[in-house]
C-alpha cells in the first residue's frame, strides 16, 4: 500500500523509503518551517541595528508589527507545511475568534521564535555533515585519508541523514497536526449531532406522551366511566352485571397499566417542577426506601435534566431489583457548573455493566450530553452510582 | 347526599361530556365545563359552584394550568371546594396542591378514579363538606417508603390511615374493614399518638395525620 503521510513512509523498508518523495518532502517541510523564524529574525537584526535613527517608539511599532504578521505567516506556513507531510489532513482555518485560531497563533509564535530554528539546524546539521565529508577532495588542508574516505562516508552518511530529518519532520507535524488539524472540531461535531439525536428522541418521547394522554387515556377514563354507569343500572348478581363488572375490571387495569407507561416516557412533574422535585417523586415509588436529598440553586438545561433524571431512575430500578439493599440515598448538586448526582445503596454490591443493557445504557444516555458516569460497585457493596454531567456556562 | 353545584375543567371533550353525564347522573347541577384553566376561573366567579373539578393539564400549555387555576380560586371569597383530578399521582403537586389550600374541601385524586362511579361520587361529597380527600396511591407511595414514624405502625393501623387520607368518616372506615367503630376510634387515637400529634380540641387532626406525611 502506498503511504498516504510521512509517518507511514518512515516505518517502510530503508529501501522503499529513501526511493520514494517522502525524504525530500520532509526536508522541504523543515526548510519551509525555518522561513518565518529566519525572515523574522533578519528584520528583527535590522530594526535593532536601525533603532538609533529611526527612534524608540518607531521601533517598538515596527517591532510590534513584525511580530504579528510573522505570527500570521507562521501560522500559514505551518498549514502548507502539514500539507507536505500530510497530503489529506485539513486543517482548520480557525479565526482569532475561537480558541482553535488562538491556539494556531500561539503555535504560530512558537514556531517562529524557536522551533523553526530548530528545523533549521536539523536540515543544516543532517545535510551538512554528509556535505563537508563529500567535499573533502576540494578542501585545502584536508589530509590524504580524508580526501580518500570523505566522499564515501559521506556518501554513505546521506541516506542515515535522512531518517533524523524524516522523524523531525514528523514529529513537528504531529505537533502541528495536534494543535491546527481539525480532530477535535470533528469530535465536537460528533458530540453536538449525537446531542441533537437526544433531543429529538426527548421531543418524540413527549409528543408520544402528549398523543397517549389526550387520546387512549381520555378514552379509557371516558370508558370505565361509563361501564360504571353501566353497573349501577344492572340489577346486582345479573349475568350481564357480572359480565360488565369484567370488563370494567379489565378497563380499569388497561388504564392503570397506560399511566404506568404514560409517566415512564415522561414524568410531567420534570418538565413543571425540575430534577429535584422529580427524584424526589421517584424516590418515593421505589420499593427500597430511598432518601432523596438533591439541592440545586435553579432550574438546569432541558437535556441536562432528562439525562439525570433518567439515570436515577434507571439507579434506582437496578436497586430495586438487584442489590437487595435496604436503604438508598439520592443525592445532587451543583458544582462549578457540573451537575453531581449519585445514587448509593446498602445493597450487596457487585453491579457489572458488561452484564446488563441498563447500566451501559444509562452510560450512553449520559454520555450523549458530554457527562459521564463512574460505578463503584464491589462484590459485597455497596454501590454507588455518580453521574457528572456539564451544564454549560 | 346533597345536590352540588359543580363547574368542571377537563380538556378533554370526551372526558368533559363524561363527567357532566356523571354528575347529572347522580342529581348534581353542571352550569360549566370548560376546557382551560382562564375559563375556569371566570365560570367560577359567574357560578358561584359548591364544588370545581380540575384537570391538572389543560390549555394553552398543556402543563399544569389547572393547579394554576385552583390557586387563582383560592383568592375567591367563598373558596369553592375543589377536586383535582391528575393523569399520574405527582407528590409533588399533591403537597404544593394542600399547602396551598384553607378553609375549603379538597381533593386530589388520579383519574383512574373517575370509574369506579360511587366511589368518585362520595368523594366530590366529602370534599364538597369541607373534607380532605387524597388519593390511596399517594398514601400507598408514603406507606412504602417505610419512614420511621410509620414503621411504628401496625399494618391495621396503616390501613385505618390509608383510609383516612380517603377522608372517611370512622363510621365508614369501620366499615371498610369490618370491625367496630369503637376500635376504630382506638386505631386512630394510637396512630395519633405515634405520629406526634398530641390531643387538641380541633378535630383537624385526623388531615394532619396524612399531611404530616405529605410535608415531610
Amino acid at each position: 500500500m502506498v503511504p498516504r503521510t510521512l509517518p507511514d513512509a518512515l516505518v517502510r523498508r530503508p529501501l522503499r523509503f529513501w526511493c520514494s518523495r517522502w525524504p525530500w518532502r520532509a526536508a522541504a517541510s523543515l526548510l519551509l518551517g525555518a522561513l518565518p523564524g529566519v525572515a523574522a529574525g533578519l528584520a528583527a537584526a535590522g530594526l535593532v541595528a536601525s533603532w538609533r535613527r529611526t527612534g524608540l517608539v518607531a521601533t517598538m511599532v515596527s517591532g510590534l508589527l513584525l511580530f504579528a504578521s510573522v505570527v500570521l505567516a507562521a501560522g500559514a506556513v505551518e498549514r502548507r507545511r502539514l500539507r507536505l507531510t500530510h497530503p489529506d489532513a485539513v486543517p482548520a482555518r480557525a479565526g482569532l475568534r475561537d480558541a482553535g485560531g488562538w491556539r494556531a497563533a500561539g503555535y504560530g509564535a512558537l514556531s517562529a521564535c524557536a522551533l523553526g530554528w530548530v528545523d533549521l539546524a536539523v536540515v543544516l546539521v543532517c545535510a551538512g555533515v554528509p556535505g563537508v565529508l563529500m567535499s573533502a577532495p576540494w578542501q585545502p588542508e584536508a589530509g590524504p585519508w580524508a580526501v580518500a574516505c570523505g566522499p564515501v562516508a559521506g556518501l554513505l552518511l546521506l541516506p542515515v541523514a535522512a531518517y533524523p530529518v524524516a522523524a523531525w519532520a514528523a514529529a513537528r507535524s504531529a505537533v502541528a497536526l495536534a494543535v491546527l488539524a481539525p480532530g477535535e472540531r470533528e469530535l465536537r461535531e460528533v458530540r453536538q449531532s449525537r446531542a441533537r439525536l437526544v433531543d429529538a428522541f426527548d421531543a418524540e418521547r413527549r409528543r408520544i406522551e402528549r398523543d397517549l394522554h389526550d387520546g387512549a387515556q381520555a378514552c379509557l377514563v371516558a370508558l370505565t366511566m361509563k361501564l360504571g354507569l353501566a353497573r349501577l343500572d344492572l340489577p346486582a348478581g345479573s349475568r350481564a352485571a357480572r359480565e360488565v363488572a369484567e370488563a370494567h375490571r379489565m378497563a380499569k387495569e388497561a388504564l392503570a397499566g397506560l399511566r404506568e407507561v404514560i409517566h415512564g416516557i415522561h414524568p410531567q412533574v420534570l418538565t413543571e417542577r425540575g430534577l429535584a422535585a422529580a427524584v424526589r417523586d421517584a424516590a418515593g415509588r421505589t420499593a427500597v426506601p430511598v432518601e432523596p436529598d438533591v439541592v440545586l440553586p435553579h432550574r438546569l438545561p432541558g437535556p441536562v435534566e432528562v439525562a439525570a433524571y433518567f439515570a436515577v431512575c434507571e439507579a434506582l430500578t437496578n436497586m430495586a431489583r438487584h442489590s437487595g439493599a435496604t436503604a438508598g440515598r439520592v443525592t445532587g448538586r451543583l458544582r462549578g457548573g457540573v451537575l453531581v448526582v449519585e445514587v448509593s445503596d446498602d445493597g450487596r454490591g457487585g453491579a457489572d455493566p458488561a452484564a446488563g443493557s441498563g447500566l451501559t445504557g444509562l452510560a450512553d444516555r449520559v454520555a450523549a450530553v458530554n457527562g459521564r458516569m463512574l460505578l463503584s460497585s464491589p462484590a459485597g457493596g455497596p454501590t454507588l452510582v455518580r453521574v457528572e454531567i456539564p451544564c454549560g456556562n | 347526599m346533597r345536590q352540588l353545584t359543580v363547574v368542571i375543567a377537563e380538556d378533554s371533550v370526551l372526558l368533559r361530556e363524561g363527567l357532566v353525564g356523571l354528575l347529572e347522573r347522580f342529581g348534581h347541577t353542571v352550569p360549566a365545563a370548560v376546557g382551560d384553566g382562564p375559563s375556569l376561573v371566570g365560570a367560577v366567579v359567574e357560578h358561584g359552584p359548591d364544588v370545581v373539578i380540575a384537570d391538572v393539564r389543560m390549555p394553552p400549555g398543556f402543563t399544569d394550568e389547572g393547579l394554576r387555576a385552583v390557586r387563582e380560586l383560592q383568592r375567591l371569597r367563598p373558596t369553592p371546594a375543589v377536586v383535582v383530578l391528575s393523569q399520574y399521582i405527582e407528590q409533588t403537586f399533591a403537597e404544593e396542591l394542600l399547602a396551598g389550600r384553607s378553609g375549603a374541601g379538597t381533593g386530589y385524586l388520579l383519574k383512574d378514579r373517575v370509574g369506579d362511579v360511587a366511589e368518585f361520587m362520595a368523594s366530590v361529597g366529602r370534599v364538597a363538606d369541607g373534607g380532605t380527600v387524597v388519593d390511596p396511591e399517594v398514601v400507598r407511595q408514603l406507606l412504602t417508603r417505610r419512614r420511621d414514624p410509620l414503621n411504628r405502625l401496625t399494618p391495621r393501623e396503616r390501613q385505618v390511615l390509608a383510609l383516612m387520607a380517603e377522608g372517611r368518616s370512622n363510621a365508614a372506615v369501620a366499615r371498610a374493614l369490618v370491625v367496630s367503630e369503637a376500635a376504630v376510634a382506638k386505631h386512630i387515637a394510637s396512630i395519633l399518638q405515634k405520629l406526634d400529634l398530641p390531643p387538641a380540641p380541633d378535630d383537624h387532626r385526623r388531615v394532619r395525620a396524612v399531611l404530616a406525611y405529605l410535608g415531610a
